[in-house]
């Protein structure tokens, strides 16, 4: 293999090393400090450098006899938070992949190494190798305010391989273990709070803030003088161990489909980790990151994760913020469902009153009352305080009579998605606002052109299209029509900002980005059913990508009736590609929410929803909808980056990730269609160069 | 004996070691209202027989007022530290007497039965904070001859105080600020302040986390002829320098004030018992000398005479204001009753944190030596005051050894 391989443009961690004398005369010890010289909004990681200034530090430590004890924390907020992505997504080989997990299992090990007691402060947020430097401690405190504690690894297409997999399960139990290394990171990647830690044994006391190190330092010396015993649990016998990992790769299995290997594999240490040693475990894990590192799945992971992290916070097409106006009351149009979410999301955010209108005076008192029932709700969990309630609560009102508009900053319709009635109130809208009102519209297919074109103001219009459920989804697609001009544009992307969702600028186009893909994608899965495919094979044929819901829970969760009038208006707009399924028109008519049903706890097809899918007589194959469905999403994405809906693929892919809960693994999909051949089979090329979000070749 | 209603006592004092400000002090890259928490939390991990939510008072002084000292610190760190949220706090400042004044206000409040518990504290980090930042002074000071050019400066007043006491010579000073780092190495042997210090983790000037746990500006081993070579700096062959004075310190002091009933019913036990305390205005241009008629004052208050005092705790601001007072007294320069474990020379002086160290001193002293009835804590204040507050030892054997 190859030597040591130094990652590019590290901004390395230094381990300063400085001297204390315990408290209580417990004699002198190591203290030495993770810090990269950024302030917590840069966090302390691990490449190269910052693995040399550690080994050099541990070094120092073990050459002198007299000190009592090492302990190691981080700048303020910051204890670690792993290695340094921007190094590993630039690996070329899977030797120098090899080479970064031997590196940090040796300078690790150099603690457990050590004839004196180790103790991690864990100060602040500590995340992937960050905890593994902690778990070769033999002694953990933790702040009360640290802000996550995680092993994301296989969130992005990792394992925790500087020891993680093989320590953790050995200190807190193979249960507790699964849960930190596989379960969590597969559920939106959640964080461990430091209660949590203390509860599972991860760390051995909590301490609070204010003044953490030197609380932590006077606990070490009682640790030290032996005043202080820590009790450990004893490893779980082999029973409990083989069941817990039997059921976690159930679990997995059920979940990702073999879609992402990075879980299986952490599956595979954590079970190896109960009777293993600790060379092999980490040979082991050496040889698990360097497949995984080398592995597609991970380079998709990497790519999306930058999506998210950044590409997420610096829209691409967002004009000057200071351009924005500001937005002081909010009207509302409609009373339904749809308007009440997003009611209360704006008067959340932006705690300006917003009014609901509505033709129908019995509407709007529920509309209202459904706010208020809402904004109780939040009371009651305790997500906001009484005043806080009170206030917010002031602010929501309804009228039947939209002159309550009048001195609105924005208007945003969420009526029935006909373009005609959409107009008609945008124009009566638009003779009472002032003529520095933003008209959004929240439709999710119709045009935003078509419904400004004749309007006095058009270049106050703009499309503000939020996915369901509105206050969970992440993504708002800001869509620009015609003559929508700069200012408007901007206060668009600083409402979405306020609204704390990440936005994303779309053209004026048929359903935008995600509810034309999904739709062309659940085109094919109907038209299979409609063929005469099984819906049960039909379902089941896309499971391999490991998406978060099968194509007709989805549809369970949009609504037939939602599905099939947003696929009516594509088949009117690409009348070659999308077309309205008769087995979906059946189910709406029929009045059915799903094409499942529950009978005993199993899932089974509604025996009404069955008359109209799978009786056709050409059904397909598995293998037939699969490859259908994506080479229709290839053709379709291309065809959209053609048309200019967005300004790159990476938007495309960040709507999916965002507004879909597409996986990281997939890296939303274009990275997914490149690597399966797919795009250059149907388009004659690829989404992205080899190497961006894919090993280089 | 006097008595101020209900009886008061001081069930704890504690501070932060000091530190030597400026840009290289151990405390450059700590907050003033940091220390000031890390000192109250000490007093209530020390003291968990207090309920926190039974402290009605929490009197914070710092001289300099403005950021990091100020946004009402007695309420700011209140919050910071982790008090329940019904505690309330206010900032107090009388210069260097600040802590002994919010020791005195809280001691007041108790007396007259407004408060059952109170914390009392100060801090200066006049590292952060030099001596008359954001001063304005009225322009009628000087243009009225209302005080000397000289009343705003400390080192000016000490030299005016060798001229009005010219028996009071540099060698005194000198003898007197060697003796003070003497007696403060040999109470550190001891272990005697480490006792009194919570120990504050810390940034170092590199970013790294160190721990402050022992103070900073003593100069152990100091000489008397190396005091000899110091410069005057205020005033050309002055007598004032930098070895017989205090420095520019860093640091935080907190206190637990507790009427005397309740301190017994909680299980806390009194350290010292309040007898009286006085503030005296004298000529700004000696403000040294404010501890002799402060002191007169508390002492006539309380019905007792010099005589009846058996250790005192006056601030070393100056060598020479000390010796002054001794001198008025009758008191030997080197009497062992006075600064028993050195002084403000040696161990620092942030200013408005200065009044509760004496006390936490005297405390030490008092468990020390139980045939001691009787202690002071004295100190000069700028714009020339003195403050004075006469204690009473709980422990006191009946013996009658001063």
């Amino acid at each position: 293999m190859s030597a040591t391989y130094e990652l590019p443009a590290e901004v390395v961690t230094e381990s300063k090393l400085r001297y204390v004398d315990l408290p209580r005369r417990g004699g002198r010890a190591a203290l030495i400090t993770f810090d990269n010289g950024h302030d917590h909004t840069k966090p302390n990681t691990f490449g190269a450098g910052g693995l040399a200034s550690l080994e050099l530090a541990i070094n120092e430590v073990a050459a002198q006899p007299d000190l009592v004890a090492l302990a190691i924390t981080g700048k303020p907020h910051i204890f670690a938070v792993g290695a340094d992505l921007t190094g590993i997504g630039s690996v070329q080989t899977r030797d120098q992949a090899l080479a970064i997990a031997q590196r940090g299992h040796a300078v690790f090990s150099l603690l457990g190494d050590l004839e004196i007691p180790t103790f991690a402060f864990i100060n602040g947020a500590v995340m992937g190798g960050g905890l593994e430097v902690a778990l070769h401690c033999d002694y953990r405190t933790v702040s009360s305010g640290a802000a996550a504690l995680s092993f994301p690894e296989c969130f992005l297409g990792l394992i925790p391989g500087w020891g993680g997999a093989y320590l953790l399960p050995r200190l807190i139990g193979v249960a507790n273990a699964t849960k930190v290394i596989i379960e969590n990171p597969l559920n939106m990647n959640k964080q461990l709070k430091p209660s949590d830690a203390l509860e599972l044994g991860l760390a051995d006391v909590l301490f609070e803030p204010a003044d953490f190190v030197a609380q932590s330092l006077l606990w070490a010396a009682d640790v030290v003088s032996g005043q202080l015993s820590v009790s450990r649990r004893s490893l779980d016998d082999e029973a409990t161990w083989a069941a817990v990992v039997s059921a976690a790769r159930s679990a997995v299995a059920e979940r990702l489909h073999g879609a992402a290997p990075a879980p299986m594999r952490a599956l595979d240490l954590i079970e190896a980790a109960r009777t293993s040693d600790r060379t092999t475990a980490y040979a082991a894990e050496d040889n698990a990151i360097a497949d995984l590192v080398m592995s597609e799945e991970l380079r998709a992971g990497l790519y999306s994760f930058d999506l998210v992290q950044r590409r997420a916070k610096k829209p691409i097409g967002r004009p000057d913020p200071k351009l924005a106006r500001a937005i002081n009351k909010v009207g509302l149009i409609g009373a339904g469902l749809m308007a009440a979410q997003l009611a209360l999301l704006f008067v959340r955010r932006f705690e300006v009153p917003v009014v609901i209108n509505d033709l129908d005076a019995d509407r709007v008192a529920v509309g209202v009352a459904g706010i208020h029932a809402e904004i109780a709700k939040l009371l009651k969990k305790k997500r906001i305080s009484q005043d806080k309630a009170n206030r917010l609560r002031a602010l929501v009102s309804g009228s039947v009579d939209k002159s309550a508009f009048a001195d609105c900053d924005l208007v945003l319709e969420a009526v029935f998605e006909e373009l005609s009635i959409k107009r008609r109130v945008f124009a009566e809208v638009a003779a009472i606002v002032s003529d520095t009102c933003i008209l959004a519209t929240n439709t999710s297919s119709l045009s935003v052109t078509a419904m400004s074109e004749g309007m006095p103001a058009p270049e106050r219009f703009v499309g503000l299209h939020f996915f369901n459920p509105v206050a969970v989804m992440p993504l708002l697609e800001i869509a620009r029509a015609d003559h929508t001009d700069e200012v408007t544009l901007a206060t668009a992307f600083e409402i979405g900002k306020k609204l704390k969702k990440s936005c994303v600028l779309v053209k004026d186009a048929p359903a935008f980005v995600v509810n034309r893909l999904l739709t062309r994608l659940m085109a094919q899965v109907t038209a299979a059913a409609d063929a005469g495919t099984t819906p049960e094979v039909a379902d089941r044929a896309l499971d391999d990508l490991g998406l978060p819901m099968s194509p007709f829970d989805l549809l369970a969760l949009v609504g037939p009736a939602v599905a099939h009038h947003v696929s009516g208006t594509l088949a009117e707009a690409f009348p070659d590609r999308f077309h309205t399924s008769p087995g979906l028109a059946h189910l709406v008519e029929a009045g059915k929410s799903s094409v499942w049903m529950w009978v005993d706890g199993q899932k089974v097809v509604d025996p009404q929803v069955a008359v109209a899918f799978g009786t056709g007589t050409t059904p397909w194959t598995a293998t037939e909808v699969h490859d259908r469905a994506v080479e229709a999403l290839a053709e379709e994405i291309q065809l959209m980056l053609d048309e200019g809906v967005v300004a790159a693929v990476q938007d495309i892919d960040l709507c999916l990730i965002l507004g879909a809960g597409w996986p990281f693994h997939l890296g939303g999909i274009s990275p997914y269609l490149d690597r399966s051949g797919v795009s250059e089979r149907i388009n004659g090329r690829r989404f992205l160069p080899i190497g961006v979000a894919s090993v280089p070749r | 004996m006097a008595g101020y209603g209900r009886s008061v006592v001081l069930v704890d004092a504690l501070r932060t070691p000091f530190g030597r400000s400026g840009p290289t002090g151990r405390y450059a890259q700590t907050r003033a209202d940091d220390l000031v928490v890390a000192v109250l939390r000490e007093l209530l991990r020390r003291n968990p027989q207090l309920p926190p939510e039974q402290i009605d008072e929490v009197a914070i002084a710092a001289t300099t007022q403005i950021g990091d000292q100020g946004l009402t610190i007695g309420r700011s760190a209140g919050i910071l530290a982790g008090l329940p949220r019904t505690v309330p706090g206010y900032s107090v400042d009388r210069m260097c007497a600040g802590a002994m004044t919010a020791v005195t206000n809280v001691a007041a409040g108790i007396g007259i039965g407004a408060y059952d518990v109170a914390l009392a504290g100060g801090v200066e980090h006049m590292g952060r904070h030099p001596m008359g930042e954001g001063v304005d002074p009225n322009p009628r000071f000087l243009a009225e001859r209302l005080v000397d050019p000289d009343a705003l400066q400390m080192g000016k007043t000490a030299e005016n105080l060798h001229d009005r006491f010219p028996h009071l010579t540099r060698a005194r000073a000198d003898a007197y600020a060697a003796a003070s780092q003497a007696k403060t190495a040999s109470a550190y042997d001891q272990g005697r302040i480490q006792r009194q210090l919570v120990s504050v983790g810390i940034r170092d000037a590199g970013g790294a986390w160190t721990l402050s746990d022992v103070d900073e500006p003593p100069r152990p081993g100091t000489t008397l002829a190396a005091l000899g070579e110091l410069k005057t700096p205020f005033r050309p062959f002055g007598r004032v320098t930098a070895g017989n004075s205090a420095g520019l310190n860093d640091g935080a002091t907190g206190a637990v004030l507790v009427a005397e009933d309740v301190a017994l019913s909680l299980g806390l036990t009194p350290r010292l018992r309040l007898v009286s305390y006085a503030f005296a205005g004298v000529e700004p241009e000696i403000m040294g000398v404010g501890p002799i008629p402060a002191t007169e004052k508390a002492l006539r208050k309380a019905g007792l005479s010099i005589d009846d005092i058996g250790r005192f705790e006056i601030n070393e601001a100056f060598a020479v204001q000390v010796l002054a007072f001794l001198d008025h007294f009758g008191l030997a320069d080197d009497d062992e009753r006075v600064n028993p474990l050195g002084g403000a020379i040696a161990v620092g002086h942030p200013l408005a944190a200065s009044g509760i160290r004496l006390m936490s001193y005297l405390a030490d002293e008092f468990a020390v030596h139980p045939e001691v009835r009787y202690g002071l804590t004295t100190m000069c204040i700028g714009l020339g005051m003195g403050g004075t507050v006469i204690w009473e030892n709980p422990n006191h054997d009946g013996g009658t050894s001063k």
